[in-house]
């Protein structure tokens, strides 16, 4: 298990944990749920797979943070949890 | 004594208003002096209950309570579960304002106690279940000056008002503070309860501060007063007033705030002798402060400001800076005070302040004024009374009526708030017309409405980020991403109106999304 | 001197997002976004991430974006690196930098990085952060170091703690180690960049002390809060007769120009290059403050 982010408005809290099921579960709790939920949880099922991670139960705490915040925290909480830091930075 | 036949006057059938004759019967001199009036035919009552039955409240009436204690306030919960325990149904509440403070009312709304609402806005448990359908009938939103005139041309006909004051002698002249007698409760000026006291039928004073008379000066007065009632309590202090409204630090409003104060210098209408209104939030607020330093350099005072009142409109008016305030609602014991010991800070009631047609309103004589806002859409209408999750959140207040009235209305905002977007292509909720809206101002550019060609002229030759109104919304959906549409049901749950009375958009009842877990 | 002003770099630690998000938004000319001191050791990772990809998302504007990175020694600075280099960051800033070997590793990391992400070799620029006695006393060979130097800034923090001292209102301590980066850096002909006012509520000793290194020859400050950028901007403004003059002398460059006479004069008098260069920054200034 793993976290990453805050509570903080604008930031995110990230909870990963293994899963033996097949797939990225995720359990969304967000001010915004209503209008930016599914992009949320796009955005952090998209991170999960560029980083290459397949099976993980993704807990997201959201205070409105932007996909720039929500892709760090989801990074950030992925590979803490896989206790790498064989990061895959991309130019811009 | 007539000695001659006064049906036999000539022209006597002419006048009007002339009653039957006089007699010295009808006449009834009493003979006690004030302090045995005071003890045996005062208005006193030692009981809501009591209250209740002089008053003859029954089924299907309007009751009214104001929002001077904002959350602090005793008064409305207390009366309304006397109200139920007595068993009275389908009645009208008819508040100027609801606040979380309230959600007790849920309750009573679910029993029947009260089955429709008129109010200015709402806030926490309340609004959710208001929103989410609770009840049947649609609520009536109005702004201030709406429901003043609203309550003067007999829209909203109050049949009871229940106003909770900090003062009052057994006579019922009541006010907000007591020069002599202060027990420690101020709410200061009770601008939006004194309409309600000049027309409802029935007008009962709660107080826990019984004054010997004259309670004076007096905001509401003995001549409107039925009833008074000593109860224990009606509001927690700390609820009704913080000390002072706090300054912000938060350098975005802060921005907003210095920026803002740049676009009123150059107006057009900063000159010696102008007025403003400036509302409580963090961005306004901090606009006043900004605004001083121009005043001082340009040696120029306001002789008037209006509306709701802080310790820093106070500060300016201790400093000479402004001549006087009108408040019709005191946001903080610093304002309080201030109309308790300034002679030219003077307490006004809502109809004063705002109502339309009338024959005199003080947002009328405004230059300017600086509003907040929820929501902002490309055509400058702006949305103050739901959030972007279509539920209910703030009140109208007087944003229709100050920005209807001002030469100069300027709207702050910043344009994102976490992920929420402050302009938008279509507001949830219409409240304020954009075309009484000139000028938004937000951390990222200010735009100017297309119809004041005048402004557009002035601001674009200072150092501002001018920008349009669209281009914030681009910028803003460049940031947030696009939000999904909010569901709505049928079943309109909100009527918002406009000062005069017309409806001007309605609420409909946001569908409850099944996904909760994932 | 460069093209860029840099009267005001405002520091935003790198962990927050509501301020990473947000800093474009103030009229500051620089943001230096803090990896170092103000993320917290577990959270270096977090920080990184969350600049990395802000500066990918975020339109700054035409802001000049400065990464403050770890020490490029270890681990955690190579990984800044990198991270900063494939985001395109402008300039990369290395603190508590003590001699030219410093430079030379945060050099060859970034070159390695900007290699490595196909980026145009030196595109990168470098600040060096000075904050010690040792880094004071290298401050000549260290502005030199490199060409991707644009400039160098002095942290007063660590280096009176280092000095066995204590911040004083007249700045008194500071004299020798503002001179003395003043110099290094003129000598280098990149900019020189003062230390952080940090005493947020005293607007008059931030003013006296931008007065001194506005009078010392600084090209700006480092500041902590948007607050700051006001009276620095307000100090660095030149006045409107400073304006005129620099305007009479740009005139009479042009007319010296149009007449292809080498000799430029102003009211019979001949002016010489130091005193062009010194209307140029005049004007630049002016301009910058939208006052001209």
């Amino acid at each position: 298990m793993a976290t990453a982010g805050t509570l903080e408005s604008s930031d995110i809290l990230i909870t990963v944990e293994n899963d033996d099921s097949n797939g990225i579960h995720i359990h969304l709790e967000s001010p915004v749920k209503k209008q930016f939920g599914d992009q949320i949880k796009q955005v952090i099922r998209d991170t999960a797979k560029f980083i290459g991670v397949e099976n993980a139960k993704i807990t997201a705490i959201d205070q409105g943070a932007l996909d720039c915040v929500i892709k760090a925290r989801t990074s950030t909480a992925l590979y803490r949890a896989c206790e790498s830091v064989d990061y895959k930075w991309e130019k811009k | 004594m007539i000695t001659r036949n006064i049906d036999n006057l000539p022209k006597f059938g002419k006048l009007d208003g002339i009653h039957p004759l006089f007699t010295n019967e009808k006449i009834y001199k009493d003979i006690k002096s004030c302090k045995e009036r005071e003890e045996f035919e005062s208005k006193v009552l030692y009981s809501i209950e009591e209250a209740i039955d002089k008053a003859k409240l029954k089924d299907g009436m309007t009751i009214s309570f104001h929002h001077h204690f904002r959350d602090g306030d005793f008064v409305l919960n207390k009366v309304m579960d006397v109200i139920a325990k007595k068993g009275i149904k389908d009645l009208t509440l008819a508040a100027s304002s609801l606040l979380s403070v309230h959600a007790p009312l849920v309750g009573h709304l679910k029993s029947g106690v009260v089955t429709r609402i008129e109010t200015s806005g709402m806030r926490g448990e309340l609004a959710d279940a208001v929103s989410t359908g609770l009840l049947d009938i649609p609520v009536v939103f109005r702004s201030h000056g709406g429901r003043a005139y609203a309550i003067k041309n007999g829209d909203i006909k109050i049949d009871v008002a229940f106003l909770g004051a900090p003062s009052c002698d057994s006579f019922g002249n009541a006010n907000g503070y007591s020069r002599e007698h202060d027990n420690g409760i101020i709410c200061g000026s009770l601008g939006y309860a004194k309409t309600d006291a000049l027309y409802a039928g029935c007008v009962v004073v709660l107080t826990d501060n019984l004054v010997p008379f004259p309670n004076v000066p007096a905001g509401i007065s003995q001549s409107d007063v039925d009833y008074v009632v000593k109860v224990d309590a009606i509001g927690d202090p700390n609820g009704i007033m913080s000390g002072a409204t706090r300054f912000t630090k938060n350098p975005k409003e802060l921005l907003i705030a210095e920026t803002t104060a740049e676009v009123i210098e150059h107006s057009g209408v900063f000159t010696d002798g102008f007025s403003f209104q400036i509302g409580s939030g963090g961005a306004s607020l901090a606009t006043a402060r900004f605004l001083k330093e121009k005043m001082l350099k340009k040696n120029i005072k306001a002789d008037f400001v209006l509306g709701g009142i802080t310790g820093e409109i106070v500060k300016l008016h201790e400093e000479g800076l402004i001549k006087k305030i009108l408040d019709v609602q005191s946001f903080d014991l610093e304002a309080a005070n201030s109309l308790k010991n300034n002679r030219f800070h003077q307490q006004i009631s809502a109809y004063y302040y705002a109502s339309p047609n009338n024959l005199g309103t003080a947002v009328n004589q405004l230059d300017v004024v600086v509003l907040s806002a929820l929501e902002v859409d490309v055509n400058f209408n702006v949305n103050v009374l739901t959030g972007s999750d279509g539920s209910i959140i703030g009140a109208i207040g007087g944003h229709q009526d100050t920005a209807a009235g001002a030469s100069v209305s300027i709207v702050v905002c910043p344009l994102t708030r976490g992920r929420i977007a402050s302009v938008v292509d279509v507001v949830n909720t219409v409240v304020t017309p954009g075309k009484t809206i000139d000028i938004i101002v937000t951390d990222q550019g200010v735009a100017i409405n297309p119809n004041r060609k005048d402004l557009i002229e002035r601001l674009s030759k200072i150092d501002i980020n001018l920008t349009t109104i669209e281009k914030l919304r681009d910028k803003a959906v460049s940031l947030v991403g696009k939000a999904k549409s909010i569901e709505y049901t049928d079943k309109v749950v909100g009527i918002v109106t406009y000062r005069d009375g017309s409806i001007i958009d309605l609420i409909y009842q946001v569908k409850e999304s099944i996904d909760q877990i994932y | 001197m460069g093209e860029r002003l840099r009267r005001t770099m405002m520091f935003v630690p790198g962990n927050n997002p509501g301020m990473v998000k947000d800093a474009y938004i103030y009229k500051c000319d620089s943001i230096m976004f803090d990896l170092e001191d103000s993320v917290l050791l577990s959270e270096k990772d977090a920080a990184r991430y969350l600049v990395y990809n802000s500066l990918r998302a975020i339109d700054y504007g035409n802001k000049e974006l400065v990464v403050r990175i770890n020490n490029p020694r270890s681990e955690c600075g190579i990984m800044d690196i990198k991270a900063m280099v494939a985001s395109k960051i402008d300039v990369i800033r290395l603190p508590k930098t003590e001699n030219v070997e410093d430079v030379l590793i945060c050099e060859s990391e970034i070159a390695k990085a900007e290699e490595q992400f196909n980026i145009e070799k030196g595109s990168i620029k470098m600040m060096a952060a000075i904050e010690s006695a040792e880094g004071v006393l290298n401050a000549r060979e260290i502005a030199k170091a490199s060409k991707r130097l644009i400039a160098i800034a002095f942290g007063a923090e660590d280096y009176v703690t280092d000095l066995k001292t204590t911040r004083y209102e007249d700045g008194v301590e500071l004299m020798f180690a503002r001179s003395m980066i003043l110099h290094a850096a003129r000598a280098a002909k990149i900019d020189a960049l003062d230390t952080v006012y940090s005493d947020l509520n005293n607007e008059e000793g931030l003013r006296k002390e931008v007065l001194l290194i506005k009078k010392l020859g600084f090209d700006g400050k480092s500041i902590i809060n948007p607050r700051q950028i006001d009276p620095i901007v307000e100090i660095f403004t030149p006045t409107k007769k400073e304006i005129e003059k620099a305007l009479e002398i740009m005139d009479a460059i042009e007319d010296a120009e149009s007449k292809k006479s080498g000799v430029i004069s102003l009211r019979g008098k001949m002016i010489d290059m130091p005193i062009v260069l010194r209307a140029q920054r005049t004007i630049q200034l002016a301009k910058a403050a939208r006052v001209l």
